[in-house]
C-alpha cells in the first residue's frame, strides 16, 4: 500500500471465514480475501452464487452466524481493526458508520413500524436527533432518495410501497446516520430493469451528496461496469482477480487491459452482446458446492486455459499493474514444487 | 405470409379480486386485448416488467389460466372451444418450461419419473419404449442417460432446468413456451441453457415464446419481440427493429434502462410517465413493425 495522503477507509486483508459442513469439516466461504475502498470510492464485488461474496460482507459487519466464524485476517475500518471490538462498539460502527442495504427490503424494514419511525429510531439509536426534529430529518432523508409525497410517505408502513420504493426506504434507513460506507448486497437484483437504473442514479447521487464509499456486491457485470471504480472478482471464495473497472472489463485482453483472468474472461463472453442469432458462450460446468473444491485453483476443472500447474496448488495473486492482481498461473511462476509451497 | 402457428386475437384475462365489506370487487386486468402470431420455427420474445401481463398471457395461451375472452388458435385448433379432454390431448403440442428450476420438479419424484411423467399421462409406449425414450431426452439436453433414478436435490440449477426441458420435450411438442428460463440461474450457467434451447429449436423444428426481461439475452436469441406495459402490447416488431429503432415511448425508456457493459460509457436515460401511459391499439408503423402509438 502506498502511502498517500488517500489512505483507505476499508481495508480487509486475508480475511477467511469458514462455515462448518455436516460432517463436520470446516469449509472456507470466504478465504484469503484482500481489498481496500478509499474514501469516495465504489468497489464492485462480482460473483456468483456460491462465490463468497455476500459472506464476505457479513464478516465486514461481523454479522457472519453459525455455523459460520470467522478464524483469520484483520479488517482495517478507518484506522481500527473491526476484528478486535467487542459486541458493543461493533454496534456502534455498524449502522452509524457503516451501513447496508440489501437485495430484499423486507428483510431490512420492519412491518409494524411507519417508515418515519423506523428511521427516527435509527436517528435516536446513535443520538442524532430526537422528537419532532427526528421526524423532520426522517423526511427529508425520505426526499433525499427521491420518495415522492415524503411526509405522507413517512406515516406509511413498508408493505403499502412498491419494490422500488421500498429499496429506496431502506437507502433512507442506512444513511439515516450519515455512514462513510454503505455496503450494497444485490440492491438492484429483485428489481425491473427500469426501476433498477432509476436506484442505480440514485446510488450515484447519494454517493456525491454523502461523500459515501460504496462496496457493491452483484453478480451483474453491467452494473459494476456503471457504478464502480475498481472490480474484485470472487470464485468459491476467493479474489481471482482485482483492479480497475476500465481494465478489468475494458474491451482487449492484453496484459493490461481486459479481463485476465480465464473466468473473468468466461463471465464476460457469456453476457449476451447482442448479436442476434449467434450462440452465447458459455463456461462449461458448474460452481463447485461448499468444501467440494479440489486441490489447486477452484475455477481448474471449468477452465479451458487449464495446465499441470492448476491442479496441484492454489496460484498466488499477483500483481499485473498499479492495483491490478490476478490469481492465475498464465500470470505467474508455476510453483517449483508442486503441492509442496502451501 | 404462411399460416402462423399461433394466432392470438384480443386476448383478455381479469382477475377479481377480493372487495372489502362495503367496497364491490373489481375485476383487474392483467391482459387487455392482446393479439399477436407466432410463426412455426421462429421465437417470439415477450418483454415487460413484472406485473406487466407476459407471463399471464403465456399461461393463457397454455390454457394453463382460463382467459377471460378472445381467440386462441393453435394450427387448426380452436384453443379456446377445447374441453377437458380434448385440451389434455392437445397439451402434448404446447408445452411450458418453468422460471424456477428448484420449485418446478417435484422434489418426491425420481428425476427419470418426472421426465417419463406425460408419456404415461397420454398412454404413450410400452414400459421399455418409455425408459428408452427418457435416457434419449436425457441425453439431448446434456444429462447423464443413467441420471434417471436421482431425486431433484442431486443436481444444480442449471441441470434441473435441462430435466425441465427434457419433461417439456417428452411429448415431442411443436410449440414451448419459455416462462423466464434461465432468470434463476447463475450468469455462467444461463448460457449453457440458452445455448441448449437454441441447439434443441434447430435439430427439432421448434417454435418458441420466450418471456424473459434480460433484454440482451432477447435481442439475441429472439427473431421477433413483443414489449408488453400493463397487460397491453406497445410495440411488436423484428428484434433489430425493437433494438435499433423502437418507436413506443415505454420501449424507448425501457432499452435506455440497459446498464452499458463498457464502462464509462453512461448512455442518456430516457424516463418515461407512467401517468401520461396512453392505451391505444397497435398499428403498423413500419413492415412487420406494430407500435401503439
Amino acid at each position: 500500500m502506498t502511502t498517500t495522503s488517500d489512505a483507505p477507509l476499508l481495508a480487509v486483508d486475508h480475511l477467511r471465514t469458514v462455515f462448518r459442513l455436516a460432517d463436520g469439516r470446516d469449509a472456507a466461504a470466504v478465504d484469503d480475501v484482500s481489498f481496500h475502498i478509499r474514501k469516495g470510492e465504489t468497489l464492485g464485488l462480482v460473483g456468483e452464487s456460491g462465490s463468497g461474496k455476500s459472506v464476505t460482507a457479513l464478516s465486514i459487519i461481523r454479522l457472519v452466524q453459525p455455523p459460520g466464524r470467522i478464524t483469520g485476517g484483520r479488517l482495517l475500518f478507518d484506522g481500527r481493526d473491526l476484528m478486535t471490538l467487542g459486541e458493543e462498539d461493533m454496534r456502534r460502527v455498524r449502522g452509524r458508520r457503516i451501513g447496508f442495504v440489501f437485495q430484499e427490503p423486507m428483510v431490512a424494514l420492519n412491518p409494524v413500524y411507519t417508515l418515519g419511525s423506523q428511521i427516527t429510531e435509527t436517528l435516536m439509536v446513535h443520538d442524532l436527533a430526537r422528537g419532532a426534529a427526528g421526524m423532520k430529518r426522517a423526511v427529508e432523508l425520505l426526499e433525499a432518495v427521491r420518495i415522492p409525497d415524503p411526509a405522507r410517505r413517512a406515516r406509511e408502513y413498508p408493505h403499502q410501497l412498491s419494490g422500488g420504493l421500498r429499496q429506496r426506504a431502506m437507502l433512507a434507513l442506512a444513511l439515516a446516520a450519515e455512514p462513510s460506507l454503505l455496503i450494497a448486497d444485490e440492491p438492484t437484483t429483485a428489481l425491473d430493469v427500469t426501476v433498477q437504473a432509476e436506484v442505480l442514479d440514485l446510488l450515484r447521487d447519494l454517493r456525491k451528496m454523502f461523500g459515501l464509499s460504496l462496496l457493491l456486491i452483484t453478480h451483474d457485470l453491467g452494473v459494476v461496469a456503471e457504478m464502480a471504480d475498481r472490480v474484485a472478482v470472487m470464485y468459491c471464495g476467493r479474489i481471482v482477480e482485482q483492479g480497475p473497472v476500465a481494465e478489468v472489463l475494458g474491451g482487449s485482453t492484453s496484459l493490461t487491459t481486459g479481463p485476465a483472468h480465464p473466468y473473468t474472461r468466461g463471465l464476460l463472453a457469456s453476457v449476451p452482446d447482442g448479436r442476434s442469432g449467434t450462440r452465447l458462450v458459455a463456461i462449461p460446468g458448474t460452481v463447485p458446492a461448499l468444501g467440494r473444491v479440489g486441490a489447486g485453483c477452484a475455477f481448474a476443472p471449468r477452465c479451458g486455459d487449464r495446465f499441470d500447474p492448476c491442479t496441484t496448488a492454489v496460484p498466488d495473486l499477483t500483481p499485473l499493474g498499479p492495483g491490478r492482481d490476478v490469481r492465475c498461473y498464465l500470470h505467474s511462476p508455476a510453483p517449483t514444487n508442486p503441492g509442496g509451497g502451501r | 405470409m404462411s399460416t402462423p402457428l399461433v394466432e392470438v386475437r384480443n386476448l383478455v384475462k381479469e382477475f377479481s379480486t377480493r372487495g372489502g365489506w362495503f367496497r364491490r370487487s373489481a375485476p383487474v386486468r392483467a391482459v387487455d386485448d392482446v393479439s399477436f402470431t407466432i410463426q412455426t420455427g421462429e421465437t417470439l420474445g415477450l418483454v415487460g416488467e413484472s406485473g406487466s401481463g407476459k407471463t399471464t398471457t403465456g399461461r393463457c395461451l397454455l390454457r394453463l389460466v382460463e382467459p377471460t375472452s378472445g381467440d386462441i388458435r393453435f394450427k387448426d385448433l380452436d384453443v379456446r372451444a377445447l374441453s377437458a379432454s380434448e385440451l389434455r390431448k392437445a397439451r402434448r403440442h404446447f408445452q411450458i418450461v418453468f422460471q424456477d428450476p428448484y420449485s418446478s420438479l417435484n422434489p418426491r419424484m425420481r428425476v427419470g419419473s418426472i421426465v417419463e411423467e406425460p408419456l404415461i399421462i397420454h398412454r404413450i409406449g410400452t414400459k421399455d419404449e418409455r425408459r428408452a425414450r427418457v435416457r434419449h431426452l436425457f441425453e439431448l439436453v446434456g444429462l447423464d442417460p443413467d441420471a434417471g433414478p436421482k431425486y431433484p436435490h442431486e443436481f444444480s440449477g442449471g441441470q434441473r432446468q435441462r430435466i425441465g426441458v427434457a419433461r417439456a420435450l417428452a411429448l415431442e411438442p411443436s410449440l414451448i413456451v419459455c416462462d423466464e428460463p434461465v432468470s434463476a440461474l447463475d450468469v455462467s450457467v444461463q448460457a449453457q441453457v440458452v445455448n441448449l434451447l437454441l441447439d434443441l429449436q434447430k435439430r427439432l423444428g421448434l417454435t418458441y415464446l420466450f418471456i424473459a426481461h434480460d433484454l440482451r439475452l432477447v435481442r439475441q436469441i429472439c427473431d421477433r419481440v413483443a414489449v408488453m406495459y400493463r397487460g397491453r402490447l406497445v410495440e411488436v416488431a423484428r428484434a433489430e427493429a425493437i433494438f435499433t429503432s423502437p418507436a413506443h415511448p415505454y420501449t424507448k425508456a425501457l432499452l435506455s434502462a440497459i446498464p452499458s457493459m463498457k464502462p464509462g460509457d453512461r448512455l442518456e436515460r430516457i424516463p418515461f410517465d407512467a401517468a401520461a401511459f396512453d392505451p391505444r391499439p397497435l398499428k403498423e408503423i413500419a413492415p412487420d413493425h406494430l407500435a401503439a402509438i
